[in-house]
């Protein structure tokens, strides 16, 4: 079946009529059931732009839809619904309101890049899957992801002293997401770990604990990546038409979060 | 492969990054006592900082260049060396993007060359410095006939699934070298370490899940996934007779042991494949202690799996 097809036959948009005569044929039974004849008119034209405007999405346009993409997808072989290639497909033709019944798994790319791997046209779908999970951001469609929660946290770390540390990392992120450190899975892991004693990989964990490890000579360095931070979310805004953040001081104090 | 070029990698920048410092402190440890076993000299690299692993990149693809391209220029500027190893698979994908993007994409090079100047850094052009996974770094510098002469005891028996993961083959554009002919590595069916462990005596299975992603880049943030991805692969490797899973990644190999434990908590999946850095396997082969690889700092615990094998 025809990509394009695939919204025209969901469960809303067939009739099914027990009894039905057409024309003085009677075409009950298994003819009885049609496609909603249906116009759309609610074409975003400017969809395709907006997208190649993000990091990421600028090679969307190449895409010649031979599914590839879809076809070697690490997350469509969990969940059928994950469909790279479906999603160019919406947006290279503006159909925006299809692409947002998705909006809420398209997060879930891994990056493990098989899709770039086995693109013959380098359309990088990996970079179009971010770029279109921050235009659902960017455009309120969709609250911050946890992946993104987790990208956010992770690189005001290392913009603020050059490196991470796990410890504060996995902390932060539960924190920011309502998670408990009490996972049971976490517990486990720590009752397995300590079961040798590996003393001196402890020591080294709870001494970046108590003070963070940073790359010296850093500050110029961290003054220079939130500057450019800084004006590529006010660029990438005034791409999608949106307004200047009002917030500004929030953004500054944490460095990278937009909105 | 001639004496020169051999003798050019046994002295190499070495660039740890983040997850050694922390969860990875067995691939650290290993990897600096099977170079000190083999005679290779490790000089770490003066200041580095995170190469922006899998995550900066969603806020910026140029951040992410920028703070590999770091790397790379105090590897080929501050210390003058031509050759940096990185061990995570992380820093090594990372690196050789930020390499093939500053040749081959101007406005990356540009604006990585615009931040860097005004950080007050001299920069970095492209094909200053050569970066090897640690994989390649034994492999070259060291080789199979060698480390099958220095060998003692070895791992023979022992059965190995090889697992490569995600960043040491895709996307194959900035990895010019690989899939060059019989000696070079392979993006499709990579064979670097089972050609390692091999010749350090290892029985390695076949196994169809050399490149599967472990979901490592949502580990935390989508962990029923990852959960689900990584069970598919100790099942795997299970499956094909495997005791042993190698890694050659940190992040690969805490997301194993990670879903390993949340695999059997949440969905009541156990797994018995023992899960072990190829530098701990190769660092017992040549005679190191257990402690030595730091095997006790592995959450997977094989030390009563080794003994029986008598590989420790």
């Amino acid at each position: 079946m025809p990509i394009h097809e695939q919204s025209l036959i969901r469960p809303e948009n067939l009739r099914t009529r027990e009894n039905l005569v057409l024309d003085g044929v009677d075409v009950s039974g298994h003819w009885s059931t049609f496609i909603e004849a249906r116009t759309v008119t609610d074409y975003n034209e400017r969809l395709q732009e907006e997208i190649a405007s993000l990091p990421g999405g600028e090679h969307i346009h190449r895409c010649w839809q031979c599914g590839s993409c879809t076809n070697a997808c690490t997350v469509n072989a969990v969940n059928p619904e994950f469909n790279p290639r479906f999603w160019i497909y919406l947006v290279r033709v503006g159909m925006e309101a299809e692409l947002l019944r998705d909006k809420d798994i398209i997060w879930q790319c891994v990056s493990c890049n098989k899709c770039t791997y086995a693109c013959p046209r380098d359309v990088f779908p990996e970079g179009v899957m971010k770029a279109l999970g921050h235009w659902l951001e960017l455009k309120g469609h969709t609250p911050k992801s946890p992946s993104m929660v987790f990208d956010e946290v992770f690189t005001e770390q290392v913009m603020e002293r050059g490196r991470i540390e796990e410890g504060r990392l996995i902390e932060q992120f539960f924190k920011r997401t309502g998670q408990g450190l009490k996972q049971d899975w976490l517990i486990e892991m720590a009752r397995r770990l300590l079961r040798h004693l590996p003393l001196a990989m402890l020591t080294r964990m709870g001494l970046s604990r108590l003070k963070a490890p940073r790359t010296s000579g850093w500050a110029r360095s961290r003054a220079v990546l939130k500057e450019y931070v800084h004006e590529q979310h006010a660029r990438q805004r005034s791409e999608l038409g949106l307004a200047e953040l009002v917030d500004t001081a929030r953004r500054d104090a944490a460095g990278i979060s937009h909105g | 492969m001639s004496e020169t070029k051999a003798e050019k990698y046994r002295r190499v920048a070495y660039y740890p990054g983040c997850a050694l410092e922390g969860t990875g402190h067995a691939y650290n440890r290993s990897t600096r006592q099977l170079g000190k076993a083999l005679g290779l000299d490790l000089r770490e690299v003066p200041d580095w900082n995170c190469c922006g692993a899998m995550e900066a990149k969603n806020i910026d693809p140029k951040v992410q260049t920028y703070l590999s391209a770091r790397i790379l220029s105090l590897t080929a500027n501050r210390m003058g060396m031509d050759v940096v190893m990185a061990p995570c698979n992380g820093c090594y994908h990372n690196l050789k993007k930020a390499e093939y993007d500053l040749a081959h994409d101007a406005d990356s090079a540009e604006v990585v060359g615009r931040l860097a100047r005004k950080a007050g850094e001299p920069g970095y052009r492209p094909g200053q410095v050569e970066t090897l996974h640690a994989l390649e770094w034994i492999k070259r510098a060291i080789g199979e006939e060698e480390l099958r002469r220095r060998v003692r005891g070895g791992l023979k028996g022992l059965k190995v699934a090889n697992y490569y993961g995600c960043m040491y083959t895709r996307p194959r554009h900035i990895f010019p070298e690989k899939d060059q002919g019989p000696h070079s590595e392979s993006t499709s069916k990579p064979h670097f370490m089972d050609d390692l462990l091999a010749a350090a005596g290892a029985d390695n299975v076949d196994f169809p899940l050399k490149t599967a992603c472990c979901g490592g880049a949502h580990t935390l943030s989508d962990s029923d996934i990852s959960t689900r991805l990584v069970l598919n692969i100790l099942q795997a490797a299970e499956a094909a007779g495997a005791e042993v899973i190698a890694t050659e990644c940190p992040t690969c190999h805490s997301g194993l042991e990670m879903h390993q434990v949340r695999a059997e908590k949440r969905l009541g999946k156990r797994t018995h494949v023992k899960i072990i850095y190829f530098t701990q396997l190769l660092g017992l082969a040549l005679g190191l202690s257990p402690r030595q690889v730091g095997l006790h700092e592995n959450v997977s615990d094989a030390f009563s799996l080794l003994a029986s094998k008598g590989v420790t």
